[in-house]
């Protein structure tokens, strides 16, 4: 058994998905940029369609214009073909992003209890399924809480990931206070002496009060039990959001105590570019990707590969 | 975070030089914040283009309204064209065809179709009175059936039974045919999340389409998405011919801008906008409401409306010559006083002033509020006809008359005459200005622009 989750990826498996994911996202940006230059200088115009495409990314209009403008500081004037002003701006943000490729160690508790959070339909159940698939494969035993006793059918979708990934399902009837099943899940997962606890719950938008207070209530419940549960707390975020997922961080990670960070829904057309800045600005670890609906769609995240196809090169 | 577009422009046009109307400087240099609030806003980058050039357009040469900050006036132009480019008809579900009438649902994985569904069903039935029928075509995510089953239950429409296996052209068939024997009136008909980019999802979506002719393909998308709301929007749109589009999760706080980014470059309708997860939660679209949305302005465009409205122009005329002439007695103050008010007290007025954040700070220092204006009224409305036209006279005792008959304090009327002579001198000195100097200030607006807080 590997303390790291992220290490066992098949390396193939991954630039595979990336590719077939990240590569339509590279295609426009680096198509963009390709057709900005046949070699000639880097001035302001170069430099304002280099932020234009960015921005077009969701990288956000202050993070596109500090990144643009480093590379502008340290390479105005020189000529650099369309190739070489693609590496120097993956290099100028994978640069940013370095410090957030980290991976999930899953050896610091037994259960390893890991709550999962985030706005509605970004991806949070799915998200579980593929870290218990994942997880099992790594030869560990997996116990996941149906958290989310709100949403029509939220069970229902959570029992059919269990059975896919070989991993038990605790649930309440619908309804039921969402806190009080997660503290008897870790009472579950501890007597059956479980690697992993998985607690899924209800997509909740951060600004409303009330439902972010039930977050808090089940943070505080499981710290009961165990005073050093939860032990990651995972905000899983939609590739397809906008500027709205900086706030989504700032007041998730305020409440619920995030640790780290899921980008799903990557092998869509949006890019993901509000990574950029939430790496910048909070300094959370981006523990995987979502590329895809199916159990094996889940991807460490790589900084570099991610900066390369992010500007369209090759992972 | 982010700062409103009125501080900003606030701040651009404060270092501008006044003039009647905006040249192509003013309007160049305001667009640019604009430009930048837009993409905060999450409005695609082309579409931000596009909606620029076609402001500009409009916005150099344009009159500065005398009582309306330029910045104000900019975002009074920004505002109206957002508006009109999110379109100004209520549309509602077309249901003009021979029963059942199909409704198709599409859209991106997890952006609410299946809440949607189930919200548009409960009303259709409620409101329109509609026998509605719901079928899931979604044979790909987990549950999604029975999903919308649940839901069906809870907002007491009628689903299709599920036919384990069945695939979604043939569900989408079976449903036509239950709701015609049955006589429903409406079908709508749940999909499956997918992406634009996944021929053979898109494909069966399409084929869908062709076998039930939908009189509406709603294209259901997240309030929270960013750049790629136009690609989206474009492919569903040239694959499905989309007919309108619900907007999910305005409850949360993002600044919608992929509302206009949809609508420009489909322009197909917003019909709905999805507003909580309960299924009551589904109201009618309001384009000025997103449209100060995004512009993240509250309510300063209908301040804007206000004071074209209020400020009857004779008064104006007859108040710039005074200024021209330098005097500025009472009664010229409590006639500003009194238009604040009309125009929505202190705070409203506030958004309107140029510099707004620095005078905001002088005001607080100075403990002004909308309160202390009544007073301020009472205290003048207090003074004889003569001793408002000539200050001087207001003598110790005068002066304790007044308070008393206006239930205030000496103090408290020492203050006004103090605030009046500040007022006064700065009309003078905007008198030596001229017409120019005028244009500059509009009508002095009030005291907070100038002075009023500095005693
Ligand atoms: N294409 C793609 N679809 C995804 C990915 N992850 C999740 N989805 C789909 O997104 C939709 C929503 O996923 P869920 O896992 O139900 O999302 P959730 O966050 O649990 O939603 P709520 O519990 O309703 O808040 C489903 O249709 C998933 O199949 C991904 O990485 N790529
Ligand atoms: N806050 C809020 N949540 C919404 C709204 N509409 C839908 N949701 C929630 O968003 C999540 C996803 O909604 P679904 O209706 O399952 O989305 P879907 O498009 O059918 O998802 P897939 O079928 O997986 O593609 C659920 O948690 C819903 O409760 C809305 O207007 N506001
Ligand atoms: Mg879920
Ligand atoms: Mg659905």
């Amino acid at each position: 058994m590997t303390g790291s989750t992220t290490g066992s990826a098949p390396a193939l498996g991954w630039l595979a998905r990336l590719r077939t994911g990240l590569s339509k996202t590279a295609g426009a940006l680096g198509g963009g940029i390709a057709g900005l230059l046949g070699g000639r200088k880097i001035d302001r115009a170069t430099l304002q369609e280099l932020e234009d495409q960015l921005v077009a990314a969701d990288l956000g209009v202050r993070v596109a214009g500090r990144i643009t403008k480093r590379l502008g500081d340290t390479r105005m004037g020189r000529e650099l073909t369309p190739v070489e002003l693609r590496e120097a701006l993956a290099e100028e943000i994978a640069g940013v992003l370095a410090p957030a490729e980290r991976a999930l160690d899953l050896t610091a508790a037994k259960p390893f209890v890991l709550l999962v959070v985030g706005v509605n339909g970004t991806g949070k159940t799915t998200t579980i399924g593929k870290l218990a698939a994942r997880m099992r494969g790594e030869g560990r035993k997996v116990m996941i809480a149906a958290g989310d006793t709100f949403r029509a059918a939220a069970i229902e979708q959570l029992r059919v990931w269990g059975e896919r990934a070989g991993a038990e399902v605790v649930a309440d009837a619908p309804g039921a206070d969402a806190a009080g099943l997660a503290f008897t899940a870790l009472q579950k997962a501890r007597e059956a002496k479980a690697d992993v606890l998985l607690i899924d719950t209800a997509g909740r938008l951060q600004n409303k009060a009330d439902l972010m207070a039930e977050l808090a209530k089940i943070v505080r419940v499981l710290h009961k039990l165990d005073t050093t549960a939860p032990h990651a707390v995972l905000l899983v975020l939609d590739a397809t959001t906008g500027q709205n997922a900086r706030s989504q961080v700032e007041v998730f990670r305020g409440i619920a105590e995030v640790s780290g960070l899921v980008m799903a829904k990557l092998d869509g057309t949006a890019r993901g570019g509000m990574l950029v800045a939430i790496a910048e600005e909070f300094g959370l670890p981006v523990y995987f990707i979502g590329v895809g609906e199916g159990v094996d769609d889940l991807q460490p995240f790589r900084a570099t590969e991610f900066a390369r196809s992010l500007v369209g090169l090759e992972p | 975070m982010f700062d409103t577009l009125s501080a900003r422009l606030g701040q651009v046009f404060d270092k501008l030089r006044g003039r009647g109307a905006l040249s192509e400087g003013d309007v160049d240099e305001a667009l640019r914040e604009v430009r930048v609030a837009l993409l905060e806003a999450d409005v695609a980058l082309p579409v931000v283009k596009d909606f620029l050039a076609q402001v500009r357009e409009h916005a150099v040469g344009q009159e500065v309204i005398r009582s309306v900050a330029p910045a104000q006036m900019v975002i009074k132009i920004v505002y109206d064209h957002l508006v009109s480019t999110l379109g100004s008809e209520a549309a509602g579900i077309n249901l003009a065809a021979q029963p059942p009438v199909p409704v198709l649902m599409v859209g991106l994985q997890g952006s609410g179709k299946t809440t949607t569904t189930a919200k548009l069903a409960l009303r259709l039935q409620n409101e329109n009175k509609k026998k509605v029928m719901m079928a899931s075509l979604d044979v790909h995510r987990p549950a999604a059936q029975e999903q919308l089953r649940v839901l069906g239950e809870q907002a007491g429409v009628v689903t299709l039974p599920v036919i384990a296996g069945q695939q979604p052209v043939d569900i989408a068939k079976r449903a036509m045919d239950a709701a015609r024997l049955r006589g429903f009136d409406v079908v709508l008909l749940d999909t499956a999340g997918r992406l634009s980019i996944d021929e053979a999802l898109m494909a069966e979506a399409s084929l869908v389409r062709t076998a039930v002719r939908p009189s509406e393909v709603l294209l259901v998308a997240d309030a929270l998405t960013g750049q790629d709301a136009v690609t989206t929007a474009k492919a569903f749109h040239a694959r499905l011919g989309v007919t309108g589009i619900v907007l999910t999760r305005v409850d949360g706080d993002s600044r919608g801008g992929a509302a206009l980014s949809m609508r420009a470059v489909t322009g197909v309708p917003i019909k709905f906008l999805g507003a909580g997860e309960k299924l009551d939660a589904l109201e009618p679209f309001y384009p000025d409401r997103i449209a100060s949305r995004i512009l993240g302005m509250g309510d300063i465009v209908s301040l804007v409306e206000k004071a074209k409205a209020t400020i009857d122009e004779d008064d104006a005329k007859k108040m710039e010559a005074k200024l021209l002439a330098g005097s500025f007695d009472m009664d010229d103050y409590a006639s500003q006083i009194k238009q604040m008010r009309k125009m929505g007290g202190l705070d409203g007025v506030m958004a309107m002033l140029p510099g707004v954040a620095k005078a905001k700070a002088q005001l607080a220092a100075a403990n002004i509020d909308d309160k202390l204006l009544a007073r301020q009224l009472a205290i003048i409305q207090s003074m004889t006809k003569e001793e408002r036209r000539k200050v001087k006279i207001l003598d110790a005792s005068r002066r304790r008359r007044i308070a008393e008959g206006s239930g205030t304090s000496v103090p408290e009327v020492n203050k006004v005459l103090k605030q009046h002579r500040t007022m006064a001198d700065m009309v003078k000195k905007i008198g030596k200005l001229g017409p120019k100097g005028l244009a500059r200030h509009g009508l002095p607006g009030f005291p907070g622009t100038a002075g009023f807080g500095r005693n």
